[in-house]
């Protein structure tokens, strides 16, 4: 079991009601962590749209999640 | 040194042009983005931009650092703006100083391109009708 601190962003936070949230998980990696925390906010994207990151870096979807970690959630980006 | 940044108030570019130059540059090339006011057949009237600001940070510096490595340029620096925005408001820009303007061009715009594709901001946009909405455009 990890305890994380999950950043929403964008269209993420509106679906989640919440900027950020501590979650307890046993998902064996980052995208089942996802897919748990999108089934209980119904998030509006499905992994494979997004990107994550770890404490301020981009991660690959099947590391483990790690505990006291900070893990977001990068919607498709529209800057510029 | 500190190329890519976030501004969340609106910001001169004749400052930020002015500390590009020196005796070795032979070529200036710039991007300027600006808050248009329509976005695909809808009248927009503002929009504001949010970033994960420690990872846009990164990235942006990431960013400038490739079209230093790619392109024979002197300098290179971005500023995007996050916040509230009105309609005409700069938004995003770029400078590049070069010795010669091939260089300079190809790498403004490799610039505004990445940033686009891979910095985490986002855009959402007020319409004339009174909705919004986040533009998550598909990769």
């Amino acid at each position: 079991m990890a305890r994380m601190t999950i950043l929403y962003f964008a269209a993420l936070r509106d679906a989640s009601g919440v900027a950020c949230e501590v979650v307890d998980s046993s998902a064996p990696d980052l995208r089942a962590l996802y897919n748990e925390l999108q089934a209980r906010h119904a998030l509006p994207f499905p992994a494979r749209q997004l990107r994550v990151a770890v404490d301020g870096d981009f991660a690959a979807w099947d590391e483990a999640p790690r505990d006291g970690t900070e893990v977001a959630f990068i919607p498709p980006v529209s800057g510029g | 040194m500190k190329r890519f940044t976030l501004a969340d108030t609106p910001f001169d570019t004749t400052t930020l042009r002015a500390n590009l130059l020196d005796e070795r540059v032979g070529g200036y090339a710039s991007f300027e983005g600006w808050v248009r006011n329509h976005n695909a057949d809808r009248i927009v009237h503002g929009l504001r931009y949010e970033a994960y600001a420690a990872l846009a940070e990164s990235e942006g510096e990431k960013v400038l650092g490739e079209a230093l490595e790619k392109f024979d340029i002197i300098d290179a620096r971005c500023v995007h703006r996050v916040g509230d925005l009105a309609i005409g408001e700069l938004a995003v820009w770029v400078g590049v100083s070069a010795a010669h303007r091939d260089a300079a061009f190809a790498a403004c715009r490799y610039v505004i391109d990445e940033v686009k594709a891979r910095v985490p901001i986002w855009k959402h946009e007020r319409y004339r009708e009174g909705d919004a909405g986040w533009l998550h455009p598909e990769p």
